[in-house]
């Protein structure tokens, strides 16, 4: 009689657990399903109108050609970047060498780089057009949007150079110190190449989020369809241009086209960054 | 001279270390100087509750309740899709993927984080909106629409964020649940979820941070109307939504407002923040 029960339990519970295992599964299915199917969908409707004339040296109504939004973009991130690095890798240098564990300075750096991460693009695009723009009267350009990205990927770049420093170990720096070499020469020295991996695959984020910015953009940089001649013309980069080419709606095609160009673009960054991960895993393990 | 150098290198990376606390000030100051007139002129209450956005009538209304209620509704949606399906993707990567078959979803998952905006609005806009077009009737540009979009969006921040959580709940947990003859399923979802909760949560609050700031996906799909909807069918305009679609054409108290829009939407990613670094400490606390 009893033992029918637990029969009966483990039956009922082997029954549970199956259409939970199940749920798993699906969840499972649904998520990749997804990005399979964007990419493939994307691939399948853009692969015909991917055409010469898609990439000619000028946009015009006619071509929608990609290739000056790609140039801007090329010259959004390298701007962007050359702002951003020096001050996110010195930031993550002052606080994982000098600053005191717990002092006030160091909660404030930390609360407001928490408080950088989390803000939406939009609203980095309302404050970029105000003061870079207005302000500083920069007007629509490369140099304004290039600026109000820096401090969009700031607490990006400053988050992974930080855990790339961290990850030195303690003996490095002793070795260093022991040997004379005073602080600075000891971080620069030592510890910034034994780290350079780490900081690399975070700058390469980076400019995956640069690459697909357009809300922090649109209001800042402008959306002119010509290379930008100087950092204080306009110019729109490449995923501003499959923004408007998409609203606008006439070149279905041509979108289909740059969005796969885009998603290349993305890919590969996106590969590079987990090659480079995966080569520091294989450092430390 | 070596001591010098030191004393300058030092306040060189102290510079650098304090501008990340400049620019949010900046950001601030900047930000709330310029919609201050909007909040002395039409009245806070005005603004918040005010049902009607008007701003070529004369005279013109300002209120951003409309909005308000629909960043609500898309971000409710998004949450109510994308969280269950993120948490037990997350439970799957975490237990159920074989070694192999991880070493490519890991970085699927952050194909899935890294692919821009526009390119998920423009699949929003070319498969999901005739979709439901197809299923539901009208025209397809609607709040359901934006729900399923940001759902799949806030995907993998979801998986991401739990998955950790659930890998850094202590082995024993599981294995002394299997001992007690718990068997697999009921050892995760009674034992291991319920301990990683603080992170789940965390996770359910970076999504809903990613929803309500999400600007032109929504924009490509939610039809974009300024009134409150009334069933999920119907357009929605969000707060992202106001300040890209006007601010081309926006001069003087219209362009206030649509800055003061921003200013509202920058103090609920301030809630949003200050109770996703509530929750993490809690868990620093438990650990």
């Amino acid at each position: 009689m009893a033992d029918e029960n637990i029969l009966k339990i483990t039956k009922r519970n082997h029954l549970k657990s199956m259409i939970t295992k199940g749920f798993v599964y699906a969840a499972a299915i649904v998520t990749f399903g997804v990005l399979v199917y964007l990419i493939g969908y994307v691939f399948a409707k853009g692969i015909a109108y991917v055409r010469p004339s898609l990439f000619a040296w000028n946009y015009n109504s006619e071509n929608v050609s990609l290739m000056p939004a790609l140039i801007n973009t090329l010259i959004m991130t390298g701007t962007a970047l050359l702002i951003s690095t020096p001050f996110g890798i010195g930031a993550a240098i002052y606080l994982v060498e000098y600053a005191k564990r717990g002092s006030r300075t160091v909660k404030v750096i930390r609360m407001t780089t928490e408080t950088l991460s989390g803000i939406p693009s939009i609203v980095y695009g309302l404050f970029g057009m105000l003061f870079f723009v207005i302000y500083l009267k920069m007007g629509y350009s490369m140099l304004a949007g290039a600026c109000t990205l820096a401090i969009m990927i700031l607490p990006l770049i400053m988050r992974t150079t930080e855990e790339a420093l961290k990850s030195v170990p303690d003996n490095y720096r002793e070795a260093s110190f022991g040997l004379g070499a005073g602080k600075v020469r000891t971080i620069f020295s030592v510890v910034l190449p034994a780290s350079v991996a780490g900081i690399l695959s975070g700058i390469i984020l980076a400019v995956g989020r640069i690459v697909g910015e357009t809300a922090a953009l649109i209001y800042t940089a402008g959306t002119v369809a010509r290379v930008a001649g100087s950092l204080f013309d306009s110019g729109r980069t490449l995923s501003l241009h499959m923004f408007l080419l998409s609203s606008e709606g006439f070149h279905t095609g041509e979108a289909y086209a740059t969005s796969l160009v885009l998603l290349v673009v993305v890919i590969a960054i996106n590969t590079i960054s987990s090659l480079i991960a995966r080569r520091i895993g294989k450092n430390n393990g | 001279m070596i001591k010098f150098k030191e004393k300058a290198m030092h306040g060189i990376l102290f510079f650098t270390a304090v501008a990340s606390i400049g620019a949010v000030t900046l950001i601030c100051v900047f930000l709330v100087a310029n919609s201050l007139p909007v909040f002395k002129e039409i009245g806070l209450v005005d603004f918040l509750f005010g049902v009607k956005w008007a701003p070529s009538d004369i005279p013109a209304s300002y209120g951003i309740f409309s909005m308000i209620v629909g960043s609500i509704y898309v971000t409710a949606g998004a949450i109510i899709i994308g969280v269950p399906i993120g948490i037990l993707t997350s439970v799957f990567m975490a237990f159920y993927c074989p070694k192999r078959m991880y070493k490519i979803l890991k970085p699927a998952t952050n194909l899935l984080a890294g692919i821009p905006s526009v390119i998920y609005g423009f699949f929003g806009m070319v498969v999901i909106v005739p979709l439901v077009r197809n299923i539901f009737g009208g025209n397809g540009n609607s709040i359901l629409s934006a729900n399923i979009l940001l759902g799949i969006m806030i995907l993998p921040t979801i998986v991401g964020v739990s998955e950790s959580a659930l890998r850094a709940v202590p082995n024993q947990y599981f294995e002394g649940a299997l001992a007690l003859g718990a068997n697999k399923e009921r050892a995760i979802f009674r034992t291991v979820l319920p301990a990683a909760k603080s992170g789940v949560l965390a996770a359910l609050v970076l999504g809903i941070g990613r929803a309500i700031g999400e600007t032109m996906a929504v924009i490509m799909v939610a039809g974009n109307q300024a009134r409150i909807p009334t069933s999920i069918f119907n357009g929605v305009r969000t707060l992202t939504a106001n300040i890209v679609i006007e601010m081309s054409y926006a001069a003087e108290l219209h362009r206030q407002a649509l800055i003061a829009t921003g200013v509202v939407l920058f103090v609920f990613i301030l809630i949003i923040n200050i109770s996703f670094s509530v929750i993490s400490n809690r868990k620093k606390g438990d650990a």
